[in-house]
């Protein structure tokens, strides 16, 4: 059945899935003053399905994790971001998170299959079918999707802030979820994207230690500083000297430097290999 | 026909609060008179609605008559002149009278719009004309009919989106901060009314334990008895106000009685819990510089007040598009109401049976 399309097709149909979960979000949210939730979830839903089969079939165009490139990055992130998003948003039930991550998700997909040239050059068996290689890299880039489910449910919290420090709970600050909740899930959230990242880098220090020279020195500095930033987020929110406002920046902050490294990580690497063949789209 | 269902009564609408204090029918008398009423020959079908802003007469009549009749024997059975009654009334007929009744139901004619205990009121009332025998087949659709779209009115719009009273802002507000407040610890200040009130209204949202300090420690062991609270010796509060995540300030003193410095010490055992201060004082109980900590949140009556305003304008925005829907509700439901009329006039009719 993956054979049905190509891999950017069903990309295409997934990114076309988020667009319309943001877009009936906000007509839901102009005509009925909050977005429908449950049909915003649905549509997500969906998306991811069909995303998964575009990551599937690219997968098995290069011969592994699709990260070799800034368009498999971005499409392996907003992917990692729905995946936590899906699990947790059930428990969470804030439908206005369900519209934020659908606007992230659209927009992210969108714009990565809208830029050819991320997608120029295609890198087959960039772990050099090593499992453990690429274990490595998935789990990094999926902490880095944890972070960006972080980075809105962060940017909620600054909005509750706001609404409650301008005295103004009405409109759609009331489809906000409590701040208590958005803290205990940014928490949460941080914990799991700082142990998946800290795993990542573990499997691929051992590695390093093997061949120093198969790494570069940016993208070392570059993954490690992101790590001791969560790390230290992390201690400094559970000592409660980083806490309210200013953890809430320093996960937003916290995405932007994410997002910062897998750029330094994406143009540290060497031109690989000729374009994989198979059923990927020329 | 149109006129066979009905409504006559006073509201808050057209009656000043003197009129309807005069006019308020207690609980047992308000039984004995629906019963005296359902007996009238002229009427067929018959709901009373009694609340403090209202009280309302729906039925089906069986002969033109009947809420004439029903005006007089109120009006006998308060004491109250029939055309001093009549200068306050409110007196509607077939459709109007419908979307009277949906407009009623769904909050939009209350004080406070779009309130929800209007709603329950009209369920008991329908209860009770079903307990009396005095529903019949139109009050039964009718009022079944106006439950659905009261229901579909607040889920579909934004008419009891936010509170209106200080005392439910002031728990709005600690929602918003803390969601569920089955964890949260309050702390009352004061042991006034409107304290009490606010204190009641945290209880009746769940609030997990409440605290009540006095400087007059027999009145808040008083009030912690009757809210089943604790009491707490007011200089306490110096040492514990950390203990707590919401604090209800209604004292009658002067001067601060929670200083900035008392809220500092507070927060640095508490440093990632969030704190309310709710300040429901004047002069002022709670030092404004304290609104300034980080996670520390101050409320004072000024700020209540504003939020309620916003909400009840909120409200109000909503009403003509909650019309809209309920008359087209109306357009639905009338021409059964009318069948239902007819046939009942034509079967076998009350009136001189």
């Amino acid at each position: 059945m993956l054979a049905l399309f190509t891999d950017r097709q069903w990309l295409w149909g997934a990114a076309m899935f988020y667009l319309a979960g943001w877009l009936l979000g906000t007509w839901s949210w102009s005509s009925r003053g909050r977005p429908s939730g449950f049909a915003v979830y649905a549509l997500l839903a969906a998306g991811y399905a069909l995303q998964i089969c575009g990551l599937g079939v690219r997968g098995q165009a290069v011969g592994g994790c699709p990260l070799g490139n800034t368009f498999e990055i971005c499409q392996f992130t907003a992917w990692s971001a729905l995946s936590v998003y899906l699990v947790a948003g059930v428990t969470f039930r804030s439908g206005l998170l369900g519209y934020l991550m659908a606007c992230l998700a659209a927009v992210i997909t969108v714009v990565s299959l809208s830029q050819p040239s991320w997608d120029a050059t295609r890198r087959a068996h960039i772990f050099g079918n090593n499992p453990w290689l690429e274990f490595h890299a998935a789990l990094a880039v999926f902490s880095y999707g944890v972070f960006a489910l972080l980075a809105l449910t962060s940017l909620l919290f600054l909005m509750r802030l706001h609404s409650l420090q301008s005295k103004s709970l009405g409109g759609w600050f009331a489809l906000l979820p409590s701040m208590l909740d958005l803290d205990q899930i940014g928490l949460r959230l941080l914990l799991v994207g700082a142990a998946l990242l800290a795993a990542s880098l573990a499997i691929g220090s051992v590695y390093w230690l093997r061949d120093t020279a198969s790494v570069s020195v940016a993208k070392l500095l570059a993954s490690v500083l992101v790590l001791l930033a969560a790390a230290a987020m992390l201690g400094l929110r559970l000592r409660g000297w980083l806490v309210a406002k200013r953890f809430a920046w320093a996960c937003v902050a916290l995405f932007g430097a994410a997002l910062l490294s897998l750029y330094i990580v994406d143009e540290s690497r060497r031109p690989l290999a000729p374009p994989a063949a198979a059923r990927a789209e020329p | 026909m149109n006129g066979a269902f009905f409504v006559i009564g006073a509201s808050h609408q057209l009656a000043p609060i003197a009129i309807r204090e005069r006019l308020a029918l207690p609980g047992e008398a308000a039984g004995r008179l629906h019963q005296e009423l359902i007996a009238l020959p002229e009427v067929r079908e018959l709901a009373l609605l009694n609340t403090c802003n209202r009280v309302e007469f729906y039925g089906v009549a069986a002969h033109p008559t009947a809420p004439a009749r029903i005006q007089d024997a109120f009006c006998a059975h308060q004491r109250f002149a029939v055309d001093e009654f009549e200068r306050f009334r409110l007196d509607l007929h077939g459709r109007s009278a419908l979307q009277h009744l949906l407009e009623v139901a769904a909050g939009l004619d209350s004080q406070m719009i779009g309130e929800t205990e209007i709603f329950g009121q009209v369920k008991e009332a329908y209860a009770a004309a079903q307990a009396h025998h005095a529903a019949g087949p139109v009050l039964n659709r009718v009022f079944q009919k106006v439950f659905q779209a009261a229901k579909h009115v607040r889920s579909h719009t934004a008419i009891n989106l936010g509170q209106v009273s200080i005392a439910n802002v002031a728990v709005e507000l600690a929602r918003n901060i803390f969601g569920n407040l089955a964890t949260a610890q309050v702390l009352l200040l004061g042991a006034g009314d409107i304290g009490e009130k606010t204190a009641r209204a945290f209880q009746n949202r769940g609030a997990g334990t409440l605290t009540i300090s006095s400087r007059r420690l027999e009145r808040a062991m008083e009030l912690a008895v009757s809210l089943g609270a604790r009491a707490l010796p007011f200089e306490q509060r110096l040492t514990r106000l950390g203990e707590f995540d919401i604090v209800v300030c209604a004292t009658a003193a002067t001067e601060a009685v929670v200083t900035d410095e008392l809220v500092g010490a507070a927060m640095k055992k508490r440093p990632v819990r969030p704190l309310l201060l709710i300040d429901l004082c004047l002069p002022r109980n709670v030092e404004a510089a304290a609104a300034k900590r980080q996670n520390v949140f101050v409320y004072n009556l000024d700020d209540l007040a504003k939020i309620a305003d916003e909400n009840r304008r909120a409200r109000e925005a909503e009403v003509a598009k909650c019309r809209l829907i309920l008359s087209d509700r109306a357009d639905l439901l009338w021409p059964q109401v009318e069948a239902q009329l007819a046939a009942l006039a034509a079967a076998a009719p009350k009136f001189g049976a």
